[in-house]
């Protein structure tokens, strides 16, 4: 029995996503990323006595969009609560969020699973969701001894997702991670940044023999990439495993990851004997949602990635593959959807190529987001409309695609007559000029006779050469062996 | 001019027989004469006071008619003042200039009132005596060896000694009706929610209310219609139309039916105090008024209650003070959390530490549903027992305080026996009532004696008018101490 088959891996996750509302949760001032320090700072971020929060209807209707696409129960009364502190980009020296009752109960999130090589699908099942602002920022590098304090980020609405103890090793746990940020991103609430920290997850970490009760566990706080949270994930397991096997036992502790020496290690206790005082805030009457806020926002809920997935197979006669990867982001679905409502649903399949190849590649090597694209999807219909009624070839389509994409012209048809590539499919254009080549190569057509194929594809070169690329090579190809006698 | 109501002084303000500035004037020198013993205001800048004078004439040659228009009045220093300073009476804020207004200081702004100040008080609102603040106690204009009560001491004081016809103050627990009560001045508590909270520096917040401490009635209507109204910045405002507060000051009481609790005249008050609120029962008798006893049963636990739920609210709200951002920093430090502990440590008094100690102790894991919760719980049951009383009537009355006046120096030693001094009035802010003290005579040491009187939810423009109607009979509040004569 192998190390690791002794073993069993229990890991829950907390995810901050930072939502995105123009404005702050309880204030006015602007959310976005990178401003000057202290410049999306108002009076109500820094604390200034006297000031008063005010909820912003915004982020919680992120909150109930997030409730709606992970099936959870909404609740109609919420109560917002001061989670006590003392730290120097804490201006008020409490947090507002949500303790006892929060506005997501329960939910989960599908993720594809194989622990014995065989793929399925898992509920990753999620205790909560609840809102809370964010706090300011320290800044340790920048000042000689001193600490400077950023509140540009105090006050930035977010909805902090928790998971019950459900994954069981780190690749689950970073699948759930993607999932999650694939989710929060295709609806809207949050830019699923995660260098700018939109999106950072808490990994709780625990291990245990098969049968034995739960392991205690150790938090490792603030990953902010999935690479890291693999990694981190992975060390911990380790880490705990041998403190185990060596007889000591694991301490409850919050724990940080180290990206340079890929360890984690433990805050000291002072940073963590924290008692917050939890108390609701006087400041804020409960969150009240009713049904009706709550219908209102499902009406304006995109279609969730599972039900278009399983709408893509149906209608489109996609496989489950493309269909997955058409929906792990809502503008490539878009696109995806508005090119096939051109093209006809008949090319579907032909569409989902282009956006799954050459589309992806050519983002990917310009390193450009889906919104960011060139080339509309009308404009890729009008593409695929002709490589599937035989106008032009896919070489050409690449072509045809490619001044598309330089903005040269402002569809597919003006490209395919400025650029004269209309596909020649006249068997009466082409059998003159297959003659011609057959009585021009005579070597060629020797060597095909004597069993070479390579000589056959020579001879269908110079017949394309010869029609500058015009001749469609599917009818070049029937024409040249009927000729040869083939 | 001195001891004109706020309607007087508006109608002269009106007829031009004085300017604004003419009347700050007055105010200031008499501020710079009397203030040096009474220790009321804890900031004036006879400049600035000037210029917002200047303003309201011109506003006034301009056409404008507004009833405060250059009516002087000064604000507790509690409210966010912008330009000025605002302590909160502590040596933590004793430099903290606020960028912005309260709603309330920018409400009177607008209605054109001159503010001739900023008044003196408990540190952050916490105390009975004012003898909490960084500044220095108030002295009480009727005995310069007695308090003027607290928090709002200053506002009290200023108001009773003519140094300003009306203040603004602040009631947590009864800081507006027991000084009002202490000094024989009028002062309403309004319902939780009436004023906004926004600006103003929070003690605990789910019992904090801003009202006027004025001389009489009708000048209270007049403040309390610039003072009240909704406002998006504080989520506890209340979204109500305007109303006029001075609507019924003028409806006959004939039928009015007054409760009386009778756990408010057991042992606890001093006879002074008794006598003079029976007095005040009879004349309203008089005015047509029935008496009828009520019980709230509850009472008994309003200040063990208001003493977990305050002080917790307030060891939160006071986090903010922690020498980053503003106000007092420690001079010298070995680290962060040293410097938190200095900071705080030099900058909170007493009682604001004890305070804090308290609402930190209450909150504390595993204390929480013992204390905190339990508090809530009996909030709940004082709020019920005031609600059934009201079924049998239309106001409640009793007294203010439990005794005129103490001296200086004579409950600061026992925290209890201070607390205690709020032992009517707390109750009101439990259940988020509004509450009124009227003067109602003299006790001890020719010291004035408050009457409280207590209205259901909404029931202010009722309780003017029961004050109102009173005050046409009486003279008490019309009373000027010897001393600043």
């Amino acid at each position: 029995m192998s190390r690791e088959a002794q073993w069993e891996v229990v890991i829950g996750l907390e995810t901050h996503a930072q939502l995105q509302t123009r404005s702050k949760i309880f204030s006015g001032a602007a959310t976005a990323f990178g401003a000057e320090p202290n410049r999306q700072a108002c009076a109500v971020d820094i604390a200034l006595p006297g000031v008063l929060p005010v909820l912003n209807r915004e982020a919680v209707v992120c909150a109930i969009k997030f409730g709606l696409a992970v099936g959870a129960q909404i609740a109609p009364r919420s109560i917002f609560a001061r989670k006590n502190y003392f730290y120097p980009d804490l201006p008020k020296g409490y947090q507002i969020s949500q303790y006892e009752i929060p506005v997501v109960l329960g939910g989960g999130v599908a993720i594809k699973v194989s622990p014995d090589g065989t793929p399925r699908e898992k509920i990753v099942r999620l205790t909560r969701a609840h809102l809370e602002e964010d706090a300011g920022k320290s800044l340790h590098e920048d000042f000689h001894g001193k600490t400077g304090i950023d509140l540009n980020r105090a006050g930035t609405p977010l909805l902090e997702i928790v998971t019950e103890p459900d994954m069981s090793s780190s690749a689950e746990a970073v699948a759930y991670a993607k999932a999650l940020h694939s989710l929060v991103t295709w609806i809207g609430i949050c830019d699923g940044n995660m260098q700018e920290g939109s999106f950072r997850c808490d990994a709780n970490v625990s291990v245990r023999r098969p049968g034995e009760p739960l392991g205690t566990r150790r938090e490792i706080k603030n990953l902010n990439s999935f690479r890291f949270l693999q990694q981190a994930i992975d060390y911990e397991i380790q880490w705990q495993i041998n403190e185990i096997e060596e007889g000591r036992k694991i301490q409850q502790a919050t724990v940080l990851f180290n990206p340079d020496t890929g360890e984690t290690r433990a805050m000291r206790s002072k940073e963590d004997a924290h008692d917050y005082r939890y108390f609701p805030d006087p400041d804020l009457l409960p969150l009240e949602i009713t049904p009706a806020w709550i219908d209102e926002v499902k009406s304006g809920l995109p279609e969730l990635p599972g039900a278009m997935r399983a709408r893509f197979e149906r209608d489109f006669g996609l496989n489950a593959y493309d269909a997955e990867v058409l929906t792990d982001e809502l503008a490539k679905a878009r696109y995806f959807e508005t090119a096939v409502a051109g093209a006809g649903a008949a090319n579907a399949k032909l569409c989902a190529n282009w956006v799954m190849g050459e589309i992806a590649s050519r983002l990917n090597a310009e390193q450009r987001e889906f919104a960011q694209l060139p080339v509309s999807a009308a404009q890729l219909a009008g593409v695929v409309a002709r490589i599937a009624d035989g106008t032009i070839s896919n070489k050409m389509a690449r072509e045809v695609f490619d001044a598309l994409w330089n903005g040269e012209a402002a569809d597919a048809d003006t490209v395919i007559a400025a650029r004269g590539l209309k596909q020649v499919s006249d068997a009466s254009a082409i059998e003159p000029i297959i003659e011609e080549v057959l009585a021009a190569n005579p070597k060629s057509v020797e060597e095909f006779r004597a069993g070479k194929e390579k000589a056959f594809n020579a001879l269908v070169g110079q017949i394309m050469k010869t029609t500058k690329g015009k001749a469609n090579p599917q009818q070049v190809n029937d024409l040249l062996r009927r000729k040869l006698g083939a | 001019m001195i001891d004109s109501s706020l309607k007087q002084l508006s109608a002269a303000l009106a007829g031009k027989q004085v300017s604004a500035a003419e009347l700050a004037t007055v105010f200031l020198e008499r501020i710079e004469r009397l203030n040096p013993t009474i220790n009321a205001f804890v900031t004036i800048d006879r400049d600035r006071t000037l210029a917002q004078a200047r303003a309201a004439d011109e506003r006034r040659a301009q056409g404008e008619r507004a009833p405060l228009l250059g009516v002087p009045l000064a604000h507790k220093d509690i409210f966010c003042t912008e330009g000025w300073l605002t302590t909160c009476g502590s040596k933590m804020l004793a430099n903290f200039v606020s960028p912005y207004d309260a709603h309330v200081v920018s409400r009177f702004k607008a209605a054109g009132a001159v503010m001739l100040g900023k008044l003196n008080m408990d540190e952050f609102a916490m105390g009975s005596s004012n003898e909490t603040s960084h500044f220095g106690p108030v002295k009480n204009p009727w005995d310069l060896d007695r308090v003027p009560g607290g928090s709002s001491g200053g506002s009290a004081a200023s108001v009773a000694a003519r140094l300003t016809p009306a203040a603004t103050g602040t009631d947590t627990g009864g800081s507006i009706r027991q000084p009002a009560a202490l000094c024989g001045l009028t002062g309403l508590k309004p319902t939780y929610g009436v004023c906004s909270r926004f600006g103003m520096i929070a003690f605990a917040s789910s019992l904090d209310q801003a009202g006027p401490m004025t001389r009489s009635a009708e000048d209270s209507a007049l403040m309390l219609n610039a003072m009240a109204g909704y406002d998006e910045r504080d989520s506890t405002s209340l979204q109500r139309p305007p109303e006029d507060y001075g609507r019924d000051l003028d409806k006959p009481l004939a039928g009015l039916r007054i409760g009386l609790p009778r756990e408010f005249f057991g042992s606890g008050m001093d006879d002074d105090v008794r006598a003079a609120v029976e007095a005040a029962l009879n004349e309203y008798r008089k005015l047509g008024a029935t008496t009828v006893e009520v019980g709230l049963p509850n009472s008994g636990l309003s200040v063990p209650a208001y003493y977990v739920i305050a002080p917790a609210e307030a060891s939160s709200n006071l986090s903010r003070f922690d020498g980053v951002r503003y106000g007092h920093r420690a001079a010298e430090y070995g680290d962060l959390v040293e410097m938190y502990c200095k900071s705080r440590a030099e900058g909170f008094g007493a009682e604001v530490k004890r305070r804090i100690l308290i609402g930190t102790y209450v909150l504390s894991h595993g204390y929480y549903d013992a204390y905190y919760l339990k508090a809530q719980k009996i909030r709940r049951l004082i709020a019920t027992d005031f609600q059934r009383a009201f079924e049998q009537c239309d106001v409640i009355m009793g007294p203010t305080a439990p005794s005129v006046a103490f001296r200086f120096g004579e409950k600061s030693a026992d925290p209890v026996q201070m607390y205690l001094s709020d032992i009517y009035t707390i109750a009101v802010n439990l259940a988020g009532l509004p509450g009124m003290s009227i003067p109602c005579g003299f006790g001890a040491h020719g010291m004035p004696v408050g009457l409280q009187v207590i209205g259901p939810w909404f029931g202010e423009a009722k309780m003017l008018n029961v004050a109102h109607q009173y005050q046409q009979g009486t003279d008490w509040h019309a009373r000027m101490p010897e001393g600043v004569k």
